[in-house]
């Protein structure tokens, strides 16, 4: 187990750039999640950790050492794909076996590794299978296994949960958490979904054009977005941003409530709300709306408690008194930077 | 009230929607196949195996039934055994080298480079170039007085003037000779199977090999190989068939000689069953291949379904 650490990571492919100088502290034992939509280079990033890319400039230390002549096959790292890449032609035992035949460890030494891992992971029954007889659970167990065999440095995982169906991803998102916290390797973990990214992170580092936009727990990157691009990418719906002053006034849908739902006598912000269309979901009730004073053509939503919403408040085609706290105003200056409070 | 619908015409004739039934269908596109396959290899094969079993010579005519005589002589002749060997050496000889050939080949074009595009159109050449127009230019090159081969040879001081072989003169460089040939004619066949095998394999297991440790040698050998020997194996199979029962090479190279050394199945049943006329023979020669023939693609069959991933 080691620290990650990058300096300045830059990636071209001839004019394009991919990665655009990301500098990022993975501690020893993190479970790190590189957030950003698709194409933000957050993958280009990982294969460069593993050594599959090479970074056209900056530094890659892992464990403290500079790694960025090493080939893939001394850093020490795992990595684990969004198809799995398994062997097919393998058995699951030889699949997960695979990455210590290639260290030369003694056999019974592989053996004695291989039974670990599949123990560790559920997979004991499934040895003998080849991969094509495993359903798509069975096979992101077996890559996992394949993957933390070795022990790995850092342990790499380019949107593994992308190919399952959703009741399965739930549990797994549980399972490669709850997994991780238990062998406490250091996890690098790339994906677009933001569920994934808040629910499993220790922190999350969110990318966009090759850069970090910001680094944080999920608490920061929901609650103190550090520009527009977190404030909308993270939180469904996303975060209400309206121009104001030259800058930016944004705030939660859920913070965006009626104004007589706010009575704990805190300082608050008023505005008249004109609701359009609102979508019952059950926990909870999605307003659509303009707000009076601004861009009349810019949907504002807020996201309501149905139980304790009154009818009349939600009412379509009228207008309503909301308000948002002001302890829950965030405020951006015109370049969409998080200007101080 | 408003009507719906019009009630249905009725069908002109039962034949009118023949051509929606699938079975129907596809027995009349089917048919033409089958018909071809039957007349221009059911009908002549069948024949191939009553001529073997008769006494039939373009001299003699007569359809006289001698049951396996004809096998048998066969067999008793050391000539015959020498040709079945010689067909064996042959074609696993050309097919090792092609195959070792396609392989790197393979590899080579699959890494840009500039003017690949055209590298990869010629290498398609020997392939495709008439295999007479190709063997006139390989018989200049073992020729035993004008061997560019010897020349060069010479002329690098490899060899010296007194000792520069006689290509076709000698039996083992003779046999030597058309299994590179045959080699050359197969190895751009190889190299199309190899290169759609390797694109084939999913870049994320190749990656995955990368990071789990393996060098070049391993990917290749533990990862790729193993996965593409499937379709390898197919093509390896074509190989086999057609080289098995090739006679264009011999017979315009070496004729089969220096004495016998080259002579293959498929040119031996030519040159008894139509150069010399006793068709009887020379069908019982070449109707040899097809129980051979059998037995190695049920092997590789077996073997591709065993391996299927």
């Amino acid at each position: 187990m080691a620290a990650v650490l990058t300096r300045d990571i830059v990636k071209k492919f001839g004019e394009v750039s991919a990665v655009n100088g990301i500098s990022l502290t993975v501690p020893d034992g993190e479970f790190m999640v590189l957030l950003g939509p698709s194409g933000c280079g957050k993958t280009t990033f990982l294969r460069i950790i593993c050594g599959l890319e090479k970074q056209t400039s900056g530094d890659l230390l892992i464990g403290g050492g500079v790694v960025n002549d090493i080939p893939p096959r001394a850093r020490g790292v795992a990595m684990m794909f969004q198809s799995y890449g398994l062997y097919p032609h393998y058995s699951v035992r030889k699949n997960i076996a695979f990455p210590l035949r290639t260290q030369r460890v003694p056999n019974a030494e592989v053996e004695r590794k291989v039974e670990w891992a599949s123990q560790l992971l559920g997979i004991g029954h499934l040895l003998d299978r080849r991969p094509r007889q495993l359903s798509g659970g069975e096979r992101q167990r077996v890559a996992l296994a394949r993957a933390l065999v070795r022990e790995p440095t850092a342990l790499l995982l380019d949107e593994p949960l992308s190919n399952l169906d959703a009741k399965l991803r739930a549990s797994a998102r549980l399972e490669i958490k709850a997994f991780q916290q238990r062998v406490g390797v250091t996890t690098i973990y790339v994906t677009h979904d933001q569920v994934e990214a808040m629910g499993m992170g220790d922190r999350i580092a969110v990318i966009d054009h090759g850069r970090v936009c910001q680094v944080g727990t999920p608490t920061e990157i929901y609650d103190d977005p550090a520009d527009r691009f977190v404030a909308t990418f993270v939180g469904t719906p996303p975060m209400n941003l309206v121009a104001r002053n030259g800058g930016y006034l944004g705030f939660r849908p859920e913070n965006f409530l009626p104004k007589d739902m706010i009575d704990d006598g805190e300082a608050f912000t008023e505005f008249s709300f004109r609701v359009d269309r609102s979508e019952y979901l059950g926990s909870e009730r999605i307003v659509y709306g303009t707000i009076e004073g601004f861009d009349p053509n810019q949907v504002i939503t807020a996201k309501l408690p149905p139980a304790h919403v009154a009818e009349e408040s939600i009412r379509p085609g009228e207008w309503h008194p909301y308000a948002v706290r002001n302890s829950a105003l965030r405020h951006f200056n015109k370049d969409g930077k998080r200007a101080s409070r | 009230m408003v009507t719906i619908a019009e009630p249905i015409a009725k069908p002109a004739s039962r034949f009118r929607f023949i051509l929606d039934r699938r079975d129907v269908l596809g027995a009349i596109f089917v048919a033409p196949a089958i018909l071809y396959v039957l007349l221009l290899v059911g009908v002549p094969l069948l024949l191939a195996m009553y001529y073997s079993v008769s006494a039939y010579t373009i001299y003699d005519p007569s359809w006289s039934f001698v049951g396996l005589a004809n096998f048998e002589q066969i067999m008793e002749n050391p000539d015959f055994l020498r040709t079945l060997t010689n067909t064996f050496v042959f074609t696993f000889g050309s097919q090792f080298l092609g195959l070792i050939l396609g392989k790197f080949g393979a590899l080579l074009l699959l890494r840009p480079f500039p003017g690949r595009k055209i590298v990869r159109a010629l290498i398609i050449l020997p392939w495709a170039v008439p295999v007479a127009l190709a063997t006139v230019a390989w018989q200049w090159m073992f020729d035993s007085l004008y061997s560019v081969i010897n020349w060069t040879m010479i002329a690098l001081g490899i060899i010296s003037r007194s000792e520069a072989p006689n290509w076709l003169g000698n039996p083992q460089l003779a046999m030597l000779c058309v299994i590179v040939i045959n080699a050359w004619r197969f190895f751009p066949f190889a190299i199309v199977i190899f290169l759609a095998g390797i694109t084939a394999v999913p870049q994320d297991v190749i990656d995955a090999a990368t990071v789990d440790g393996a060098g070049f040698w391993r990917r290749n050998y533990q990862i790729i190989v193993p996965m593409i020997l499937p379709i390898v194996t197919i093509g390896l199979i074509f190989g086999i068939v057609f080289t098995f029962t090739d006679l264009s090479i011999v017979f315009l190279m070496t004729m089969g000689g220096p004495v016998g050394a080259t002579s293959v199945l498929g040119f031996e049943g030519f040159q008894v069953g139509i150069v010399s006329g006793d068709v009887s023979h020379g069908a019982a020669i070449s109707l040899f291949m097809l129980p051979v023939l059998f037995v190695v693609v049920i092997l590789m069959l077996r073997f591709i379904r065993r391996r299927e991933i």
